[in-house]
């Protein structure tokens, strides 16, 4: 037990559990759905996981400094609607400079976000539930009741979708999975390994503290909304590409998803804990229950019920058992460590609360 | 020291409310000539009566330290359970009673897991606000159901004493409980000392987990309340019922001065920011300005009511620091304490 103890963190028993219950989520659909354990299924959930995922990456970042982006939505419809809109204007402009202005045009509205809330010390639920309006508003007041449509756009971007990057038997790996795969690793090898990642966590865990350190947390957190607002920009690109068609209402209600993959996916809503593989992973299993609900012939509308009640599960147990479990980790870590060298006073990392 | 000068802050808030109120009415009356007639009085209050009903209850939960997300979806799932029953057959009064308990079962829900387990208020009622709205979506579906008995729908619609339609009087009745519980009562001081600090109210013998479940029981209680005054006004229920209240009603009281930390704010502000937002969207109504802009306002408004307090209280310090740098060093205690209150 001891032995089983020194290899895995609290942290890693989440994800564990968390991909136990995918796999069992993906076993009951398909006893229940013909035909469902099939490629097909896999690149239909895959594709719209993708998006869920690349926004719960950004809103992972800005969770995990104790803050919130609730305008995350907004920003993703705003940005999907204002690159469709230029391309249905001038179908020449390059690929690169649509996702720029994408990343642009995102970076811009988190940095008002960021702005707001470090400098101008407004809580981030205030700042986000605001703009989650405001930005709204201006979309609809910018499109002025028009609507993109595909056959507006350049094929390459419409055709974008079904590009395959590689294929597994008929389980095909598409371009934009494996673009929010990048994405996560990429922000899971930030979270780990460079002073800004460890920062977040240090801000998240206490605040004061952080700022007594002398670390410069209202440029992190304000970093970290920029960052979020890109990633939406980013995420903004993609649905635009998955769907072609966009409205004013495009991605509405997109924050409730993430939010609910961010909190299912282990990242503590109190800030200081969580990995991006988590956050995937709950952004997983929100887009296999949403894509799968549908398929199923009961209640479509089920759905936002179970999207609640998998959010109070998921903060009720961090709460309640990953407390527990963190105090039975510490406990052995104290006892191996004082047995081991007497004078080392190493406290426990997950121990605290 | 630092009691009065919040103190002081409010009372200043409190005025320059009172002056943004006015400056809205006095554009209305220069830009609409229908704005001072009596119909558009009730009509201005009547639009939004069922947001400032659980705006009161809100205050105190806010005052508390808590927030209550899931208010909006509580209102559509009391209007939809409501509108199910009288579907399937049952007489009005008795969906009535039930859409009530609904609403008390869902506060009640909140409350068991913010006071008792520990859960953050804010991750509660966020599942709140998309579980309760999926039960209400799975009840109606995307259907609308309508055809209340016509005593129904008047009761929403129609005047009821005077000019005055029944849910103002709802909204005036509660608002006077709601002073006497929040300034007249022990019950209130709680509020107020638990939303400062928790953990001081517990030591002092305060039960801190019976008000919060209390105010929550209460917050979906009035919810639910509002969602059947909802239901009777526009004489039709759908699963989008009251969808995006939250916004309005937590503008409303953060507007008014309480302070999202919890501890400070007075009904008096609430009072007087709902008076300016009901005046700044019915203004911007007879102006033709789009419902979504109106909400783009309200979204701002949100952010400078906080932003706003927060700059004043900068600038002051910054103020208050040269004044004492400037001084004779002999003032070295003063000093001191003025880099302790930074």
């Amino acid at each position: 037990m001891t032995s089983i103890k020194r290899y895995i963190h609290p942290d890693q028993v989440r994800e564990l559990s968390l991909v136990v219950l995918i796999v069992l989520v993906v076993a009951f659909f398909g006893t229940q759905i013909d035909g469902y354990l099939s490629g097909r299924t896999f690149n239909r959930i895959s594709t719209s996981v993708a998006i869920i995922t690349v926004v719960a990456v950004g809103q992972t970042l800005v969770v995990l400094t104790r803050n919130i982006d609730l305008s995350v939505g907004s920003i993703v419809g705003f940005c999907a609607y204002f690159v469709g809109t230029q391309y249905t204007n001038n179908n020449a402009i390059p690929p690169l400079l649509g996702v720029g202005m994408a990343l642009g045009v995102g970076a811009l509205m988190g940095a008002i976000n960021g702005l707001l809330i470090a400098y101008g010390r407004i809580p981030a639920i205030i700042v986000t539930l605001g703009t989650l309006a405001i930005y709204r508003g201006i979309l609809v007041d910018f499109s002025g009741a028009k609507t993109v449509t595909t056959a507006n756009l350049p094929d390459w971007l419409s055709s974008l979708s079904r590009v395959n990057l590689f294929t597994i038997g008929d389980v095909e790996v598409r371009l934009m999975v494996a673009l929010a795969v990048v994405v996560v690793i990429v922000f899971q090898l930030v979270l780990r390994y460079l002073p800004f990642g460890r920062r977040l966590y240090a801000i998240g865990s206490n605040p004061e503290a952080a700022r007594i350190a002398g670390l410069p947390s209202r440029r992190i957190v304000f970093m970290a909304y920029v960052l979020c607002g890109a990633l939406a920009g980013l995420a903004g690109f993609m649905f635009l590409v998955r769907f072609g068609d966009i409205t004013v209402v495009a991605a509405l209600g997109m924050e409730l998803q993430v939010v609910a993959a961010v909190v299912v996916g282990g990242v503590n809503i109190f800030g200081g804990s969580g990995t991006m593989i988590g956050a995937m992973l709950g952004a997983v299993i929100i887009g296999t229950l949403e894509q799968s609900l549908i398929r199923l012939n009961i209640n479509e509308f089920w759905k936002d019920g179970l999207l609640g009640l998998f959010i109070l599960i998921a903060v009720a147990s961090d709460t309640v058992i990953l407390n527990r479990l963190r105090n039975v980790w510490g406990r052995s870590e104290l006892k191996l460590t004082s047995g081991a060298d007497a004078g080392a006073a190493q406290l426990p990392e997950k121990a605290k609360r | 020291m630092v009691q009065r000068s919040i103190w002081e802050r409010l009372r200043s808030w409190e005025v320059l409310l009172l002056v943004i109120l006015l400056v809205t009415i006095v554009i209305n009356v220069s830009q609409s000539p229908v704005y001072a007639s009596v119909g558009n009085i009730v009509n201005l209050f009547q639009l939004h009566s069922e947001k400032i009903i659980v705006a009161l209850i809100m205050t105190f939960v806010i005052i508390n330290g808590e927030i209550d997300l899931s208010v909006a979806s509580i209102m559509g799932l009391s209007a939809c359970v409501l509108a199910a029953l009288y579907e399937a057959g049952a007489s009005v009064p008795i969906a009535i009673a039930v859409a009530l308990l609904a609403g008390l079962v869902a506060g009640a829900f909140n409350g068991f897991w913010i006071a008792y387990v520990g859960l953050p208020s804010l991750a509660v009622t966020l599942a709140g606000l998309i579980g309760y709205r999926g039960i209400a979506r799975i009840l109606i579906e995307d259907r609308s159901i309508g055809d209340f008995p016509e005593w129904f729908d008047h009761l929403g619609q129609q005047p009821l004493v005077g000019a005055v339609p029944l849910a103002l009087i709802i909204f005036f009745v509660f608002l006077a409980i709601a002073v006497v519980v929040l300034q007249y009562t022990s019950f209130g001081r709680y509020v107020y000392v638990i939303g400062n600090n928790a953990e001081a109210a517990r030591f002092s013998g305060i039960k801190v987990k019976r008000v919060k479940m209390t105010l929550y029981i209460v917050s979906g209680l009035l919810s639910a309340l509002a969602g059947i005054l909802v239901a009777a006004r526009l004489g039709a229920v759908r699963g989008n019922t009251a969808e995006g209240f939250e916004l309005d009603i937590i503008t409303m009281v953060l507007l008014g001065g309480v302070s999202i930390f919890g501890g400070t704010g007075t009904l008096t502000g609430v009072g007087l920011s709902i008076l300016i937002i009901l005046n700044l969207r019915n203004g911007m109504g007879l102006a033709n300005v789009t419902g979504n802009v109106q909400t783009s306002v309200i979204g701002l408004l949100l952010i400078l009511s906080v932003l706003i307090p927060n700059s004043a209280r900068d600038v002051q310090q910054f103020l208050r620091r040269r004044q004492l740098l400037t001084r004779p060093p002999d003032t070295k205690v003063k000093k001191e304490d003025a880099t302790q209150t930074t």
